[in-house]
C-alpha cells in the first residue's frame, strides 16, 4: 500500500465514443479536482460540437481544447477534430496538424506520449470503446513510466478492438473495468489521501 | 538505474543542444517552437536514421549537411490538403474576394506554404472569380526542398478524392479536375495556376516584411510556435498588411494574445479572418 498521487486523467477513444464518455462524465464527482484531456476519433470534418453535447452530461465543465490552454483540474477538454493534441511539458496543451499516426488525427497515442513527458507517474490514462489500435504503444509508454492504466472491459464495449489492443499492448493494465465503474474507479483514485 | 524524470532531463538537454547546434551552424532557429510537437519530431528523425542517440545526432548535423538536411525537413513539413477546411475556403471565395477584386491589383501573400496545396486551392479560387491576372502570388517557407516540391504542383493520386469532395464543399462550381492534369499515380496542377506564383525563400523566425500585402494567408503554421514567437509574426504580419488588408489563420489560432489584436477587426464570423483597420 502506499499514497499514490495523481495530477491528469487522459482518455483515448473511438468508435462508440460518444456513449462512453456520456457514461463516464455523468458519474464522475462534481468535485473531481484533477483535468481530463480526451482524445476522441471523429470524421475530420465534423464540428467541435463534442464538447456542446457532453457539457450537459456533466457537473464539471467540458470545453474543446485550444493551443496553449493551460490545463486546470475539474476541467474536461476534448481534442478538436482534424488535430494533433499535445500535452506540454509546462501542463499547457498543444495542437498540431502532423502527419496521421496510426491512421489518425487525433491519435491517441499523441496525446499519451506527450502526457507521459508532462505528467509521468502521476497520469492516470484511460482506453475506451474503439475499433482501431491507436492508444496501444502510448498506454505501453504510460506504465512503462509508472503511470496507472485503465481499460474498459471489452465486453462492455461497443467495439472491443482498441481495448483488447490495448490490453495486449501492456499486458496488464492495472485495472480492467466494465464501463459503468469507470467513472466511479476514477472517483477513489483522485480522492486525497487514497492508497492503492 | 535512472529515474523516469532523469531520463526526461537527460533528453531535454541534448534537445536544447541539439537546437543551438542547428542554430550556431546552419541559422534556423527552432528556439520558440512548442516543444512537445518539435521533441516528436526529431525523435521521428532518430528513428528514420541510424543514428543510436539525439546527442550523436548532434555530431551528424555538425558534420554532415546532408544529414542536416533531412532533419529540416522533418522538421519542417506540415501536411495539408486542397481546400483542408472547405468552409474557410468558402468564406474567402464568397466574402474576401469580392473585397479584393474591387482593387486595381492584388497581393496576396501564402506565409509557411509547404507543399504548397493551399496556394493552389486559392489560385483556382482567383482564377474562378476571374481576377488571377491582376494577383501577384508570394509563397513562401523558409525549405527549399518543399518549395521545389510547391513549385512542381504535385499531388499524390490518392489525395485527388478528398481534394475533389473539399473543392465541392467549398463552393467550387466548375470541375476540380479541370485544373490538374492526372499521371500514373499523382496528378499535376496546371501551369496557368502558377503564372503569378513567386515561390520564395522566407523564414518567419528571422527574416523581415513583405510590403503593401492584401491578404496574408497563413494556417496552422502559428500552432507550432510559442507566445513570443507568435507574436513577432503577427506584427511581422501587420507590418506587411496594407490598411483593409487581410489576414487569415488557422481555424485553431488567435490574434488575440498578441500586440496586434487592436490593430484588426473581425472580418468573418465564422473563420478566423481579420482585416487590418483603416
Amino acid at each position: 500500500m502506499k499514497d499514490r498521487h495523481f495530477s491528469c486523467v487522459v482518455i483515448g477513444v473511438s468508435a462508440g465514443g460518444l456513449n462512453a464518455l456520456t457514461v463516464i462524465f455523468h458519474g464522475l464527482s462534481a468535485d473531481f479536482p484533477i483535468p481530463v484531456v480526451v482524445v476522441q476519433h471523429e470524421k475530420s470534418d465534423s464540428e467541435d460540437l463534442l464538447a456542446e453535447l457532453l457539457n450537459y452530461k456533466t457537473d464539471l465543465c467540458v470545453k474543446t481544447a485550444e493551443e496553449k490552454d493551460t490545463i486546470e483540474g475539474g476541467v474536461i477538454y476534448i481534442c478538436p477534430a482534424n488535430y494533433h493534441l499535445l500535452i506540454e511539458e509546462n501542463r499547457t496543451l498543444s495542437l498540431s496538424v502532423d502527419p496521421r499516426v496510426n491512421h489518425a488525427r487525433p491519435s491517441i497515442d499523441v496525446l499519451f506520449e506527450t502526457a507521459v513527458s508532462a505528467y509521468g507517474k502521476e497520469l492516470i490514462a484511460v482506453i475506451l470503446t474503439g475499433a482501431s489500435s491507436d492508444g496501444s504503444t502510448g498506454l505501453r509508454q504510460v506504465m512503462d513510466n509508472d503511470g496507472y492504466a485503465i481499460v474498459q472491459d471489452p465486453a462492455t464495449a461497443y467495439s472491443r478492438i482498441m481495448p483488447e489492443a490495448a490490453i495486449k499492448a501492456c499486458r496488464f493494465p492495472d485495472e480492467i473495468v466494465p464501463l459503468e465503474e469507470v467513472s466511479a474507479r476514477l472517483n477513489d483514485l483522485c480522492r486525497k489521501g487514497y492508497s492503492l | 538505474m535512472i529515474s523516469g524524470n532523469e531520463e526526461r532531463d537527460n533528453e531535454n538537454l541534448e534537445i536544447n543542444l541539439l537546437i543551438r547546434a542547428v542554430k550556431e551552424k546552419y541559422g534556423y532557429d527552432f528556439s520558440g517552437y512548442s516543444r512537445a510537437s518539435l521533441k516528436r519530431r526529431i525523435k521521428k528523425s532518430l528513428s528514420e536514421s541510424d543514428a543510436d542517440s539525439i546527442s550523436s545526432m548532434i555530431h551528424r548535423i555538425i558534420y554532415e549537411k546532408e544529414y542536416f538536411h533531412n532533419l529540416l525537413l522533418n522538421l519542417s513539413i506540415n501536411v495539408t490538403e486542397m481546400f483542408r477546411d472547405p468552409g474557410f475556403f468558402r468564406s474567402i471565395r464568397d466574402e474576401v474576394i469580392p473585397v479584393l477584386a474591387e482593387l486595381a491589383s492584388i497581393r496576396i501573400w501564402h506565409a509557411g506554404c509547404s507543399t504548397g496545396e493551399e496556394v493552389y486551392s486559392m489560385a483556382i479560387l482567383l482564377k474562378e472569380a476571374g481576377i488571377y491576372n491582376k494577383c501577384q502570388i508570394f509563397a513562401t517557407d523558409f525549405n527549399q526542398v518543399v518549395l521545389e516540391k510547391a513549385k512542381e504542383g504535385i499531388l499524390p493520386i490518392g489525395n485527388l478524392k478528398e481534394s475533389t469532395r473539399n473543392y465541392q464543399k467549398s463552393g467550387g462550381r466548375g470541375s476540380f479536375a479541370d485544373w490538374y492534369t492526372a499521371r500514373y499515380d499523382f496528378a499535376v496542377m496546371k501551369s496557368v495556376l502558377r503564372k503569378n506564383i513567386l515561390f520564395a525563400d522566407h523564414n518567419l523566425v528571422s527574416d523581415e516584411v513583405f510590403s503593401q500585402v492584401d491578404l496574408v494567408m497563413c494556417r496552422n503554421v502559428l500552432i507550432y510556435f510559442d507566445r513570443p514567437l507568435q507574436n513577432r509574426v503577427f506584427k511581422l504580419f501587420s507590418n506587411s498588411l496594407s490598411h483593409g488588408g487581410f489576414l487569415a489563420i488557422g481555424s485553431k489560432e488567435t490574434i488575440h494574445f498578441s500586440s496586434i489584436t487592436d490593430e484588426f477587426e473581425k472580418f468573418s464570423t465564422k473563420q478566423k479572418i481579420f482585416r487590418k483597420k483603416i
